[in-house]
Parts: structure tokens; sequence; C-alpha cells
């Protein structure tokens, strides 16, 4: 083991933590305040029960091991896992490393459906969708599956994190449909400022889910780092011109969904190609998606934050382009098409495919299992009065004003949520 | 000329001012007020704090109309405010005294017809 590889390992899995809140703060800014808190818990509660999961079954699903398809359950409750080495680090502080990345991805399907989706069927959602999508996607590709056998490059989960979330993200809008307004009535974000810092700290902690994936503090690690400091500054610049070129002004929703369009794009590129390549890289991956925000905003799909555009075409886009710029003489790797191997372009496109085909089935099918039970979207009324009272029996932004404390004698004490007390209209003097 | 005061639902504010838009109805100032109508009183906690909240949050209209415009104004208030369930609010019609239109001075029925507006005056 190599104490320097430890260290930085032990950095890259806070800082991989880290995005969960900070994508918590990017999307809870592009909703109405009825529903910040509920959007905001949606990304939070995932540090929870998905750690959860995956520390007891998940990680042996992903990374114990098995067949080409999935792991086994070899490591389940993290039996085996212990300090002993892993390559260079403890084999505990990886399975910690991947942790955060299952965290993360559940979250970044919660963008499709917030303002109508309710908790609880959301909660029994990703704790079914990290173990029956997320663990086997992660094994094709990191644990020793059938796309790493074909040699498909994903150095940090442009395919396993977010072609997989944004295919899942596609299902669930489908299949919850849109919120009640959606088309007729404009719905804006209610704090673009918390957008924008959520933006900064997913670009903060980037750097421990790019650099990080080289798993030890190498070389290789310092060009993912600054990949990922290229990448998303070439694609904030594009996307600066595009707004110009179209509008005349630059927009703040505009330069934070573009931070993270670009971090997405050089996801899976990142310790594979050269930081000429980089900039190159992320200021293409600027423009389907760019085009795709505006198309998807014209049609019925109700992608509330339009999570299948920034990391769905993003990711694809992103997993393509590696298979052009990837360099053998940056990454000791493989070449890509500029490096005379355009082969590695069709292993891309299939490692996309496959990701994409088997998250929107697994999705369809965990949706419908848990729609057996609970009900996965709010009524017409619960969304219009918003899903922080109703959901969480809290408010967002409140003055307190009319708030009359409730005594624990008080038979409404113990009720956290919905119908206290009716009275009949007028009835009460 | 009468003053319309409305207290609606925040959530049907989007389609009450597209339904008076509809019905030619063009002045209007809205305020966000806080009220009780005997609507279900919603429990909330906070950590160790439990309250129950007996205000809830309304959007108020206020509309001054000529005579004949009174009766389509509330018909499309209440057509498009109403959900069915307590605390979809109210509709107060009050006399006026006088109106001018500080613009230019017009008074009374004069000053709430609506003109068209010039685009040169921005």
């Amino acid at each position: 083991m190599n104490n320097g590889d430890i260290g930085w390992m032990l950095v890259s899995t806070a800082l991989v933590l880290l995005m969960t809140p900070a994508l918590g703060f990017f999307y809870g800014g592009m909703v109405r305040s009825k529903n910040a808190l509920n959007t905001m818990m949606m990304s939070f509660i995932a540090l929870g029960p998905v750690a959860v999961v995956w520390a007891l079954l998940g990680y042996s699903l992903a990374f114990a091991p098995g067949s080409p398809v999935v792991g086994s359950f070899a490591f389940a409750g993290l039996q085996g896992v212990g300090l002993q080495a892993r390559d260079t680090i403890p084999h505990l502080l990886f399975m910690g490393f991947q942790g955060t990345f299952a965290i993360i991805t559940v979250a970044l399907i919660s963008g499709a459906v917030v303002e109508r989706m309710r908790f609880g069927a959301y909660l029994a959602f990703i704790v079914l969708w990290v173990l029956g999508v997320y663990a086997p996607v992660a094994h094709w590709v990191w644990g020793g599956g059938f796309l790493a056998s074909a040699g498909a490059l994903d150095f940090a989960g442009g395919a396993v994190v977010h072609v997989n979330a944004a295919a899942a993200a596609l299902v669930a809008a489908l299949v919850i449909g849109q919120r009640k307004d959606y088309a007729r009535h404009a719905m804006l974000p209610h704090n673009v400022p918390f957008t924008l810092l959520g933006a900064g700290l997913l670009w903060f902690g980037w750097f421990g889910f790019n650099a990080g994936s080289a798993l030890g503090a190498t070389p290789i690690a310092a060009l993912a780092f600054i990949n990922t400091m290229l990448a998303p500054a070439a694609t904030l610049t594009t996307w600066m011109v595009i707004d110009l070129v179209r509008g005349g002004r630059v927009t703040a929703v505009g330069a934070a969904t573009a931070i993270v369009v670009g971090l997405v794009v050089v996801t899976p590129a990142a310790g594979y190609i050269g930081p000429a390549s980089a900039l190159a890289l992320g200021a293409l991956g600027a423009v389907p998606s760019y085009f795709a925000l505006i198309l998807r905003a014209r049609t019925k799909l109700d992608d509330s934050l339009d999570v299948v555009a920034a990391h769905g075409v993003g990711g694809a886009t992103g997993a393509i382009l590696t298979g052009v710029f990837a360099d053998a003489a940056w990454s000791g790797g493989p070449n890509g098409l500029l490096g005379g191997n355009p082969g590695q372009v069709l292993i891309q496109i299939y490692s996309v495919l496959a990701v994409l085909a088997y998250s929107a089935t697994g999705t369809f099918v965990i949706l419908k299992l848990v729609a057996l039970v609970l009900p996965l979207r709010a009524a017409g009324r619960v969304e219009g009065v918003g899903l922080d009272v109703t959901d969480h029996g809290e408010e967002a932004y409140t003055a307190g004003d009319g708030a009359i404390l409730v005594s624990p004698d008080d038979p409404i004490y113990s009720q956290s949520s919905v119908a206290a007390i009716a009275f009949p209209e007028g009835g009460r003097s | 000329m009468k003053l319309i005061v409305a207290i609606v639902r925040p959530e049907q504010l989007s389609d009450v001012l597209g339904a008076l838009f509809r019905a030619e109805v063009r002045g209007l100032t809205i305020s966000r007020v806080q009220g009780h109508g005997g609507e279900i009183e919603q429990v909330e906690n906070y950590r160790g704090t439990t309250v129950k909240m007996a205000l809830s949050e309304k959007v108020r209209i206020e509309i001054a109309v000529s005579n004949h415009f009174v009766q389509p104004t509330v018909d499309v208030i209440i057509a498009s405010a109403r959900t069915g369930d307590v605390g979809d609010g109210k509709i107060l019609v009050l006399p006026i005294e006088k109106i001018y239109r500080i613009r230019t001075g017009e008074q009374d029925q004069d000053a709430v017809t609506p003109v068209p507006a010039v685009a040169a005056a921005v």
C-alpha cells in the first residue's frame, strides 16, 4: 500500500460525498419555493439509505468476483472487505469511494420527477434501483464485467453514472407523468443563487470524482484533475458564446448548467486524454446539450430539471468523444480515433447503448413494482400546495406568522402530515 | 364603479390572471397576504417543536371596474379560482367614491376604461 495514494483517496471520497448536497442546491434552486425542501431532500436523503444498502449488498453485487453481468454475494455485509490492500489502498476505502458514486447517481435521477413524485415512493425506488440497476452496471464497466472485457473506456462514470441516471430519469419522467401545470404555467427557478452555489460545489467535488478515479495519487490523477478544470471551462465559454449569439445576454442558469454539462462530458475521458483534447472535448460537448435543453422544453416530456439533456446527452457525447480523443501518449492506455483506432468509437457507442437499454428497462420494472405498493405521484391538490408541507411537514421559507405551538398532550401532536383539524366553512367565529 | 377584492389561493393565481385577461380585465393589483378561512390547519414539525399553521398563504387581487364589468369579472374569478375545497377564498364587491387616472387626470368611468398601451412609452 502507498500512503500518498491512501491520503488522496480519503480526500477524494469526501469530495465526491459533497457532490450530493451540492446537487441538492443545484436542483433545489431550480424548483418553485413550495418544493424547495422536497427537491433538496431527494438528493440529501440518498446519503442515508443508499449508503447503507451499498455497504450491505450493493458493493458486493458490483465488485465481488462474479459473472460478466453481475458480481456475487461474496462481499455481502462487508465480509472480507477490510484494511487489506486492494491495489495500493485499503479495500474498505475503495468500497467507500465507490459508495459515494452510487449515492450521487441515484440523486441525479430525482431531477426528472421533482415537484410531483411522492417522497415515500421515491425512497423505495432509490433503494431498489441502486441494487437492481446501479450495482450491475458498475460491475459491467469497473467490476470486470462484459463492457470492461469489450474494452470500453469509462474513466469516472460517463456511462455508469450519467447515461445510467439519465436513462432512469427519462423512464421515470414518462411513467410518473407531467406536473399538472406543465406547459400551461411558467414554472421558474425560485433561487438561482442556490443553483450557482450547487454548480460551484459540484465542480469542487468533481475533482475527487474524476481525479479520484485514478485510485491513487498518481500522474494520471493529475491529468484527470487538470482535464476536470479545463473541459468545463471550455464548455462554459462555448455556452456563453451560444447564449450571446442567440439572445445577446449570458444567463446565470445557463452558466450553472454549462459547468455541469462540461463536467459530465469530461467524466468518461478524464484520465484518457490530453489537456488540449480536454479543451476541444469540453467545447464540442456544450453544443448537443445546449440544443437538447431547448428541444426538450418544446416536447411533452416533463424531465423537469433536464437530467436527460445534461447527463444523458452530455454523458453519451463524452463517452463517444473519449473514443475519439483517447491518447496513449498521455494515458499509457489505448488510443482513440485520432490515434488511429477508430474501433474505439464503436466500443464506446456499444457501452452507451448497453447501459441505456438496461437502465431504462430496469427502471421501468422497479417503478411498476413500487407502484403496486405505493402510489408514485402526489394528488393534484398536494401538487398545488407543494410537497414541502405535505410530504415533510416543513416549509423552506416561513416567517412563522400564525404558527400555534402544539403541546405534547394535544391529540394532533403526533400527526406530522396533512389534515389536522378541518373546520367547516364559516363554522368558526 | 366598484372595487372588486378577491382573496384566492396562490396556486390558482396563474389561472385567475389568465382568465381575467381573456375577459378583457386589464387593470389590477395583487398582494401576497396570509389569512384564515376555516381551512385545514397544517401541522408542521421542526425538531422538537410542533406547530399548527393557523394562517394560510393567499393572494389578494384588487380590481376597479365600471358597473357593467362587475358581474363578468366576478364570474371569471369564481370559475378560475375554485377547487371545491375549503380555503378557495372570497370575493368582496365595494362601492368606490372616486377614481383618478394619474397619467391623464381622467376621472371615474374614464379612468378605468382601458386605453391601448403605447409602445413608445417604454
